[in-house]
């Protein structure tokens, strides 16, 4: 790679690379390690109703109960006592760009979020540590009565909205990460999208984690009405540190008859973070959900994105990518589960591996007996770059009724000689050239992001498999 | 002015001697034909030039304008002036065309430079339509879904780009009907000027009839048992490659038993078996 490249390449992502740390004065928190005070504690900060915190307290005991999963990666490095569960950074959400503290926006800018992007985007609403400090959504949505805000302020000012959704999709009791993030979430993006509107721009929310040993526990809703449509950009991206820090994640969507559903992640958390999401999507009637879901941070890595067609001719898609450098593990996928007539699901999911990482495909498509006339479609992709990285994909098909079809189709190749040498042949190096079949590898994935997002990807494969061509 | 000569060459595959001591030498200007029956080493020697990595060269050598081309990598061959175009040229999936030849043409400037867009828009327009190609063309991935006949003409597309000094044509006959046949014949024709070098490989004369050659060899046992004019040419056409085998008293002409073609496509048919991952 050129020197060039390479200044190019910090401009776009700044010095994100080598890590970076803001000093900044956390206005409170609740110290390490996790128990029943902490948890009270942490409604109790948020001024929460009680139902909230009774549900906070039974998820934290049923995380208390809950074994790591049996299967997938080893967790069993996370030392609940030493992650810090909640800090606020300041004390109120800011709506105006200008009262967000000075340090706060420059690390902000450190990571490349212009304000510029403002114009282009509908709305940005940034979280910083636990807290959103950052939010703005453009008049026009107000008016056509479209909510976006953060959680906390969704629990406060449409309390009965949030109660009929929150955690219905993804109980506490789902898995043990689903508890902890129960017992313990803060912020995290609340859309609503009434009856028949269409947000035409993406709307997008960036996310960060700035403290040592500190977990992100971040809880979305999103609910698009009969009839209407959404584009969702989430992004994160985080320093670099020497232990490691938690992300888990909850996402929960709901998408009524008629609607349309499009959510956007490019992950990129730093290489020490385990990230464990739980991300699901109900799908009525004549409604789509498409996850666009790019995985190319984070030490371990568990997501797999899940519609749940529940509608008659509902539809979901999930496109995915994966990439695993050194000591990294992406342990990904996808579920499609058919309740629903005549629904239809794809799953395109393209993952590398590099200098001795991992990837696995790890998939669930599900016919219950009652989606009669169901398809479902699944490709993936694997590229392995060098003799000393790793992939599986571990799918698993469950048709329930006789008038179904599955499709599956996966292929696991490595950059083939012919390919190289015809490119070489034409002048590229053999790096260009690598990097070339890579990028065009990954180009379904990358042509269904925004602009902006797909610049940035393309530079942070780039830099990921800088070394890695031999 | 450049000149490639070829001395003595020797190379195998998986130990197994394909090229027996071939010697050649292709002036700029010149038009040389390759011809010869299946298996005789002639798609071997194309690639070989290039630099293929299949290939181990045992002995001999190779000289472009007096520098050691054996010793150069696969780019560097050409960015120092060869090409070849392929009998079965690579499809790379998600890869545009025209952001292939651009990067290919970019390849070619000093560090950093990299040419107008403005002005590569208009040259690669040019030609896409010189050679009767879809319009399309440049927005499609580099030869997925290409038809045989288009993946050649993509390769001349690609010749007219880049500007070689000596260009290797593979069977580039192979696969075209008549009408694409006198598009492609038409293109490397005008192509050819005192800078250029052409090597022609085919198994049939009626190529010849579209770009003329100036000199004519026949390839037999990973040879070049014959060499001449245009005479050789209208022989071959109406009695085969018999007679030569019959005056050098070659039974078998063939050095590869099969033309055997194993290639994958990335994220098409390579499977974990095959890999014995």
């Amino acid at each position: 790679m050129s020197e060039k490249t390479k200044q190019d390449i910090k401009n776009i992502i700044g010095d994100y690379k080598f890590g970076f740390e803001t000093e900044t004065t956390s206005v409170l928190d609740t110290g390490k390690g996790i128990n029943e005070e902490v948890v009270r504690e942490i409604s109790k900060i948020k001024g929460e109703p009680k139902w909230m915190t009774d549900f906070r307290v039974e998820s934290y005991h049923h995380f208390m109960k809950k074994p790591n999963p049996t299967w997938g990666p080893d967790l069993s490095e996370l030392n609940f006592d030493e992650i810090t569960y909640y800090i606020k950074p300041s004390d109120k959400s800011e709506n105006n760009w200008e009262d967000v503290p000075e340090e706060i926006k420059e690390t902000f800018e450190k990571l490349g979020i212009p304000e510029a992007e403002q114009k282009f985007l509908a709305g940005v609403s940034t979280q910083f540590e636990s807290e959103v400090v950052y939010h703005s959504t453009i008049k026009e949505l107000e008016d056509q009565g479209v909510i976006f805000t953060d959680t906390d302020t969704a629990l406060r000012e449409y309390p009965e909205l949030l109660k009929e959704y929150f955690s219905k999709i993804v109980p506490y009791r789902d898995n043990k990460y689903a508890a902890l993030n129960s017992a313990v979430w803060s912020g995290g993006s609340f859309i609503y999208v009434p009856k028949g509107v269409h947000v035409e721009k993406p709307l997008q929310s960036y996310f960060r984690i700035n403290s040592e040993q500190m977990g992100q526990f971040e809880r979305t809703l999103i609910i698009v009405d009969e009839g209407a449509s959404l584009n969702y950009v989430e992004g994160c991206t985080a320093p670099v540190y020497t232990k490691s820090s938690l992300h888990a994640a909850i996402v929960e969507i709901f998408v009524k008859k008629g609607g349309y559903c499009r959510y956007s992640t490019v992950q990129n958390w730093a290489n020490n973070i385990i990230n464990l999401v739980t991300k699901r999507a109900l799908v009525e009637e004549d409604a789509h959900m498409e996850w666009i879901d790019g995985n190319i941070g984070s030490k371990i890595n568990m997501k797999y994105p899940a519609c749940i067609l529940k509608g008659d001719r509902a539809k979901g898609t999930t496109i995915s990518i994966a990439f695993a450098g050194e000591g990294m593990n992406q342990d990904t996928g996808a579920k499609m589960i058919h309740i629903g007539k005549n629904t239809t699901s794809k799953i395109i999911s393209k993952s590398m591996s590099a200098k001795g990482g991992r990837t696995n495909y790890r998939g669930l498509i599900h016919h219950t007996k009652s989606a009669i006339g169901a398809k479902s479609n699944v490709e993936c992709d694997t590229i392995i770059l060098d003799d000393i990285s790793v992939s599986d994909t571990l799918p698993y098909n469950i048709v329930k009724n006789n008038q179904a079809q599955v499709q599956h189709e996966a292929t696991v190749s490595k950059v083939s000689e012919e390919q190289l040498f015809y490119l070489m042949s034409r002048g590229l190096t053999k790096e260009q050239a690598t990097e070339m079949i890579i990028m065009g590898f990954i180009e379904p994935f990358a042509k269904e992001l925004p602009m902006e997002y797909a610049v940035e990807l393309n530079q942070l494969i780039k830099l990921e498999m800088e070394g890695s061509i031999g | 002015m450049s000149t490639l000569i070829i001395n003595n060459l020797y190379a195998e595959v998986e130990e197994k001697e394909i090229l027996k001591g071939i010697n050649l030498e292709i002036k700029g200007g010149e038009t040389h034909a390759i011809m010869g029956p299946n298996g005789t080493g002639k798609s071997t020697l194309a690639s070989v030039i290039m630099g293929h990595p299949k290939y181990k060269i045992t002995k001999g050598e190779i000289l472009l304008d007096g520098k050691n081309v054996l010793k150069m990598t696969v780019d560097e061959r050409s960015r120092a002036g060869l090409f070849l175009g392929m009998q079965h040229p690579s499809e790379v999936p998600g890869v545009t065309n025209s952001d292939f030849i651009k990067t290919a043409v970019n390849a070619r400037l000093e560090d950093g430079k990299s040419v107008s867009l403005f002005k590569f828009i208009r040259q690669l327009d040019h030609a896409v339509t010189d050679l009767k190609m879809d319009e399309d063309l440049p927005h499609r991935y580099l030869n997925e879904g290409f038809s045989g006949g288009e993946k050649k003409r993509n390769e001349i597309l690609q010749m007219k780009m880049l500007n070689p000094k000596i260009a290797i044509l593979d069977e580039i006959d192979s696969g075209l009907d008549v009408d694409a046949l006198k598009i492609v014949g038409e293109n490397v024709t005008k192509m050819k000027n005192d800078d250029l070098g052409l090597l022609l490989i085919t198994h049939y004369q009626r190529l010849l009839d579209y770009i003329k050659a100036d000199k004519v060899h026949v390839m037999m046992k990973g040879k070049i048992v014959k060499s001449g004019g245009l005479e050789i040419i209208k022989r071959i056409d109406t009695e085969g490659y018999d007679w030569i085998k019959k005056e050098l008293g070659i039974e078998d002409a063939r050095v590869i038993e099969e033309e055997e073609q194993k290639r994958f496509m990335l994220g098409s048919c390579a499977t974990k078996d095959a890999l014995g991952l």
